[in-house]
């Protein structure tokens, strides 16, 4: 009995001992004390140093872009870091090319603010806000696919240019990672109050789990945005749309923004499928746009059943053969990065310059 | 007559861990990172280091440890639960100060300390070192010697893997595949050293 008593006493005191050793380090080796970030030469804020410069923009509500919640695999939280950053780490080497390390472009995830620091935000970043919402409505699209309807509490209206994405939190649950994840805009812009995402469910996905499994109509949900390059061009040529599955939101929502400016452009969108499941909303779209906009949606089913009619086989096979003026029109893709450097061939076969080729990568 | 004869036996020990007991190659400790981590010299290098260095503390912490807190009190059979844990708080004491005090140091080691914190060859160079009952400065050459022939090995095996890159390699042998029957070959080639000397 004795023994026992003792041998657990000294193995416990020995861990203590070594957890004390490091709570000390913590407190005096790891604390940097107040560091300040200069922000584009003018706003200036102080933080409590020793913690990635991603938290510290975050806890001052200014939003960077990131996929993957500060681990350094997803390499979109790139910042202009003028000064204070120390040396780059091996961690940031593999998603930075040539030009951004020349203009000391940085992971915000893995710099550290250790020092002051001077970095340097584009303006449209900084008009990047959190948004408070309340889910307004869910509603199942496929089996696999819900749209979500949001309305804004706080701040109650957003501005966008149509075709951008918002990030979406997902709190934990069960013990399950925060994470934020990207979701284009589907909704009417000129619905200022509201948001709309259309989101496929991905199999043990951490924050599609969250919306498919937890997220009830009431909760309160946030989200930051707006973000993204992908938007229509100021252009006169004839459109060519082609997504399949969620790919469809960003492209709903720029006929939404066709259809209030009366643009008259010339626009196709062909909606690829695996099966027949796979297809919605198609009724909707062609009753709200085909009437008010030179607009013709074009489902491709690549395996259909039970007597499907209509354009059959991949996407790219559908466009391939009924678009005949490829070298004049524009096209934008959104989908899965093999579906777009598939579509990306096709177009340019047809006789489409490159640069008339727009894409949104979902990955 | 014994001083020389302890030095010697310190430099057999020494060279008879980087040779012909490597730990990597001969007793097979270690091998994830040495397949993850061996695609590029310079990184190799840097997680060798590392290694090297958290291998020679390591023992030296641990011997203490079992000698004068668990020996004294019959606690042997706790050694796994305390070495693993002096291991985890003395790589983390290691990397904060490194952060603070030496930007250039923890870019090139400090990053890799976490990856090899629970690494099995650290724990299993101080296990090795009880059971073989070296002395204290034994102890700290044994692991010096280990962390050394680790980095020899992932090294070379990085420097093999960098002209793998020309080779042609049937595709479901790629990656891992053919690192592990390299890694083979390489025991193999390591199994020579063995009739030089036994230290054990």
């Amino acid at each position: 009995m004795l023994t026992t008593l003792l041998s657990v006493t000294i193995i416990s005191a020995f861990g203590a001992l070594l957890a004390g050793i490091i709570v000390l380090a913590d407190k005096f080796i790891a604390n940097y004390g107040e560091c300040t970030i200069t922000l584009n030469k003018d706003t200036q804020f102080n933080i409590n140093g020793g913690i990635p410069l991603l938290e510290a923009l975050v806890q001052q509500k200014i939003f960077i872009p990131s996929a993957c919640g500060g681990k350094g695999t997803c390499g979109y939280c790139k910042v202009k870091v003028i000064e204070g950053a120390g040396p780059l780490l091996p961690t940031e080497e593999p998603y930075l090319d040539k030009k951004e390390l020349e203009n000391s472009i940085r992971l915000s995830c893995q710099v550290k603010v250790r020092n002051n620091i001077d970095i340097f935000i584009p303006e449209e970043l900084l008009s990047v806000k959190e948004y408070i919402c309340t889910c307004a409505d869910i509603k199942d699209l496929t089996y696999d696919i819900k749209q979500f309807r949001f309305k804004l509490e706080n701040p109650q209206t957003i501005e966008y240019v149509p075709g951008q994405y918002v990030q979406l939190f997902a709190p934990s649950i069960n013990g399950s990672e925060e994470v934020y994840r990207a979701y284009s805009i589907s909704s009417d812009p000129a619905d200022k109050g509201y948001i709309e995402l259309i989101i496929r469910l991905v199999p043990d996905g951490i924050c599609t789990t969250y919306c498919f499994e937890h997220l009830k109509v009431g909760d309160t949900v946030k989200l930051n945005g707006p973000y993204g390059e992908f938007r229509l061009a100021d252009t006169s040529a004839p459109i060519l749309f082609i997504a399949g599955g969620s790919g469809m939101a960003p492209i709903k929502c720029i006929l939404h923004h066709m259809k209030n400016t009366k643009n008259s452009r010339e626009a196709v969108y062909f909606f690829g499928g695996n099966t027949e499941r796979d297809l919605f909303l198609i009724d909707e779209l062609k009753k709200e746009f085909e009437s008010s906009l030179k607009f013709k949606i074009v489902p491709v089913v690549a395996t259909p059943q039970n007597g499907y009619i209509g354009e059959k086989g991949f996407v790219t096979h559908a466009v391939e053969r009924s678009v005949k003026n490829a070298p004049q029109a524009e096209a934008y893709l959104c989908g899965s990065p093999g579906m777009i450097d598939a579509c990306i061939s096709v177009l340019t076969k047809l006789g489409m310059d490159v640069s008339k080729v727009y894409y949104d990568k979902f990955s | 007559m014994t001083n020389s004869n302890e030095f010697i036996n310190i430099v057999i020990i020494c060279f008879s861990s980087i040779f012909t007991g490597n730990i990597l190659l001969s007793y097979f400790l270690g091998m994830c990172p040495f397949i993850a981590v061996s695609k590029e010299v310079k990184t190799a290098f840097g997680l060798g280091m590392a290694v090297v260095f958290v291998l020679t503390f390591t023992c030296l912490l641990n011997w203490l440890t079992y000698h004068y807190i668990l020996i004294p009190f019959q606690l042997e059979f706790f050694r796994f639960i305390m070495f693993i844990i002096t291991i985890a708080a003395f790589v983390q004491f290691v990397e904060m100060v490194l952060e603070r005090y030496s930007p250039l140091l923890y870019t090139n080691l400090g990053i890799f300390l976490p990856l090899i914190t629970v690494n099995c060859a650290i724990l299993g160079a101080s296990l090795f070192m009880v059971i073989r009952d070296y002395s204290l400065v034994g102890s700290v050459a044994y692991g010096f010697g280990s962390g050394v022939g680790w980095m020899l090995a992932i090294v070379s095996m990085a420097g093999i893997r960098k002209r793998l890159v020309i080779n042609k390699i049937p595709k479901g042998l790629q990656g891992p595949g053919i690192t592990l029957i390299i890694a083979g070959m390489m025991a193999l080639a390591f199994i020579g050293f063995t009739g030089v000397l036994q230290g054990q």
